[in-house]
């Protein structure tokens, strides 16, 4: 843009066009590229300030709140002393901690290689014709439209021990139908874990194939013709093809479901036993049942340094993919 | 270097330029200045505020006709606002660092404690009110360090609810021990019908329920590692093992217990007043309260006091803070109690109040009866109830699904002592 309006916009003097001059006044090229600059700033200064204030402001306070004694009392005589690394040390010493942390990755990967798959499966499905696609796909979005909370709560009866109706289900079909799909310490992680999966299905599906409409069908016409099975097409010509999109909806997926909270304390309150517990809601207890807001903060910004570490990977893959 | 004089199309671009800039600076102006404003809010002199959880319909229209009794009385303007409970201190303790707190905030009573150890409420002695005619179960429920800041309109507390027409069916009496307790649930389990129902889950709600157990049994919040508090958490665990309680109590909160106990899925329950609404509205469902059952005939049955009180948040304008003291003695006030009792199915605090209130909900006699004998969670451990709630929460669940109830409990009480 810069050097457009600077070529685009010839300097006329004083001197060489008088009958000009009482027409177009003379300019001062310095002028013109601090108005310029201004006008960039100008554009640049609502997100920078909106960044600041949204993103970067709560970021810094709660890297510092981790560092310091916030107490309920706080609220009222603004003083917050700083205590090292004590909050640290509490989040680190408590056993819970490293059980969250556990579970948070069991649930991440779980609820990715789960969501992944089976998204995967049906978008290389929904790529063939066949009569009522259109509205099986959109069917299938349906859990995307649901709150979350919604989601936990529908499911937390479907899944109840007793009256549930995932257990009569079972028990007419023949399989054991006493399954404590939330009530034991084995099994609540799994259940919940479903549960994610059940709501990451339609974003994966949706992604991938739109990712599948941009692979070029010839190439898989021309491994048709080259002799490979379908399995092989699709592994060696497809899903290579389909790669950055993959790393898209992985990405993205990673970032969303490390932080789970409100689907967990629907469904279980973290509980029976903590054994559902993970980082969202470690962060969720320190802070608004304890009033612990330091703790509560040491545990957000573990949370927040491991995204960013995703985060840092995903820009990275882009920038690749871009060159 | 000469003078900066626009010419035509540079003047022309200047003023496009700052057509744009000048809007997008008073945007960024706007949305700086609306942030930061939410710092200062003006008080309206005549217009007072409280704020409260009633975010239920029937609540909020109830609280809003006191109020609007009390502006009439005091000669004020009050406005309601209701928060969602599990929001409230939440939102309380923004308004404080904000300095826009409402003039009276109704807190629940086992939050009250870290409000007022924060330094966010005046002792209502302080700005006029006495605790004339209130018994002293009912003080100590609002109060603090010695210290009394929260006026109590209605208490309540849990009771067992049961199934008149299953257990006279059974030919089987109400339980008033533990053993009558376990030999009918026993007895009532049948098909898809469990005994009993409680609440064991993994938040305030499983403690709540806990409480009555391990206090009549003599146990303690002060000390989770007793063999009192053992004892119970193993009479829970027999009820289990029996089969009389469903293995789904881990993960029901009292809400659940009723729509289970309405389903036909329990014959008795333990659970509050505030589900008599509900379980009023369901046609043929012929239920009956009593006490909780205790370990041994002649035990007293100790509850746990539930509900709000109202406080005065510290605002450093003690003019206003003498009315709002005003606008709770209206609130609390006998007749208000006992209009407030019989809609919300509890327990008026004050003496007086509650002998009325007795003749007029004979019913729920046996809720008067509890009431008398429960105490405060917090009159003990004061702000530290959020740290022990969490651990015997932990503890108990541990316990029902399979650990022993002493390492569950041993474990608990570490982690209140370590402050973890």
């Amino acid at each position: 843009m810069s050097s457009t309006t600077a070529s685009a916009t010839p300097l006329p003097t004083d001197a060489k066009a008088p009958a000009a001059a009482a027409v177009r006044k003379p300019v001062n090229p310095r002028s013109t590229k601090r108005r310029r600059t201004l006008a960039q700033w100008g554009f640049i200064a609502p997100a920078v300030i909106f960044m600041a204030l949204f993103f970067g402001y709560p970021l810094v306070r709660n890297i510092v709140m981790s560092f310091q004694d916030y107490s309920p009392s706080t609220f009222f005589t603004g003083e917050a002393p700083f205590n090292g690394l004590d909050n640290w040390n509490n989040v680190f010493s408590d056993g819970l901690f490293g059980k969250a942390l556990w579970q948070t990755i069991l649930f991440t990967v779980g609820s990715l290689l789960g969501q992944f798959t089976i998204g995967l499966a049906l978008a290389v499905f929904f790529t063939r014709r066949f009569p009522l696609n259109g509205i099986l796909r959109s069917l299938i979005l349906l859990p995307w439209l649901v709150p979350m909370v919604v989601s936990g709560i529908v499911w937390r009866r479907i899944f109840d021990q007793d009256t549930g109706v995932l257990n009569s289900f079972l028990d007419t079909v023949g399989l054991p139908g006493d399954t404590p799909w939330l009530t034991s310490t084995s099994m609540a992680l799994i259940s919940v874990i479903l549960v994610n999966i059940w709501i990451g299905i339609p974003f994966n599906m949706v992604i991938l194939y739109g990712g599948l409409q941009e692979v070029p069908k010839e190439l898989s016409e021309a491994a048709a013709l080259d002799g490979a099975s379908a399995w092989r097409t699709f592994r060696s010509v497809t899903l290579p093809m389909l790669k950055p999109v993959i790393t898209v909806v992985l990405v993205l997926g990673f970032m969303s479901t490390v932080k789970i909270l409100d689907l967990v304390l629907a469904l279980t309150d973290g509980g029976p036993a903590d054994s559902t517990q993970t980082l969202g809601t470690l962060t969720y207890q320190n802070s608004f049942v304890q009033m612990d807001f330091g703790a509560g903060a040491v545990v957000g910004n573990i949370l927040i340094l491991i995204s960013a570490v995703f985060a840092v990977f995903y820009l990275r893959v882009n920038r690749n993919e871009g060159k | 270097m000469t003078e900066p004089s626009p010419d035509g199309r540079n003047g022309r671009r200047s003023r496009r330029t700052r057509r744009i800039v000048v809007p997008l600076t008073v945007v960024s102006a706007i949305v700086a200045g609306t942030v930061l404003s939410g710092c200062g809010q003006q008080r309206d002199e005549n217009v007072y505020t409280v704020m409260n959880s009633s975010t239920d319909e029937s609540y909020h229209r109830w609280d809003g006709d006191t109020l609007e009794r009390c502006s009439k009385e005091l000669g004020i303007t009050i406005e309601q606002e209701s928060v969602p409970a599990a929001q409230l201190m939440t939102k309380a303790l923004r308004m404080a660092s904000s300095k826009s707190l409402p003039d009276v905030l109704q807190l629940d009573a086992s939050e009250m404690p870290t409000f007022a150890e924060a330094g966010g409420l005046i002792p209502l002695k302080d700005v006029g009110l006495t605790t004339t005619d209130i018994p002293e179960g009912i003080v100590n429920f609002g109060s603090f360090e010695g210290k009394y800041y929260g006026a109590a309109r209605t208490v309540n507390t849990l009771a067992l609810f049961y199934n008149k027409d299953t257990l006279d069916k059974a030919g089987l009496p109400v339980p008033t021990t533990w053993a009558e307790m376990q030999s009918t649930a026993r007895k009532l389990t049948h098909g898809k019908r469990y005994g009993v129902a409680l609440s064991a889950g993994g938040a305030e709600d499983g403690v709540f329920q806990f409480t009555p157990f391990m206090w009549s049994n003599g146990g303690d919040e002060t000390k989770l590692d007793s063999p009192e508090v053992a004892g119970a958490l193993d009479y829970w665990k027999g009820l289990l093992k029996d089969g009389s309680l469903s293995k789904s109590t881990v993960n029901w909160t009292q809400a659940d217990v009723n729509d289970q106990f309405m389903a036909g899925n329990a014959a008795m329950m333990i659970n509050g007043p505030w589900q008599v609404e509900t379980l009023n509205a369901k046609k043929g469902l012929n239920w009956g309260i009593a006490g909780i059952p205790v370990p041994e005939a002649g035990d007293d049955s100790v509850g746990p006091l539930g509900g709000g009180v109202l406080t005065v948040p510290n605002t450093g304008d003690s003019a206003r803070e003498k009315t709002a003291a005003k606008i709770i003695g209206c609130m609390a006030g006998e007749q208000e109690q006992i209009t407030y009792a019989l809609n919300s199915w509890m327990v008026p605090a004050n003496t007086k109040a509650a002998a009325v209130w007795r003749t007029k909900a004979p019913e729920l006699a046996a809720l008067a009866g509890q009431v008398s004998t429960a105490r405060s969670r917090t009159a003990k451990v004061g702000a530290q109830w959020s740290s022990v709630s969490l651990a015997l929460q932990s503890a108990f669940q541990s316990a029902l699904t399979g650990e022993s109830s002493e390492a569950a409990l041993k474990r608990a009480q570490q982690q209140v002592t370590s402050g973890n």
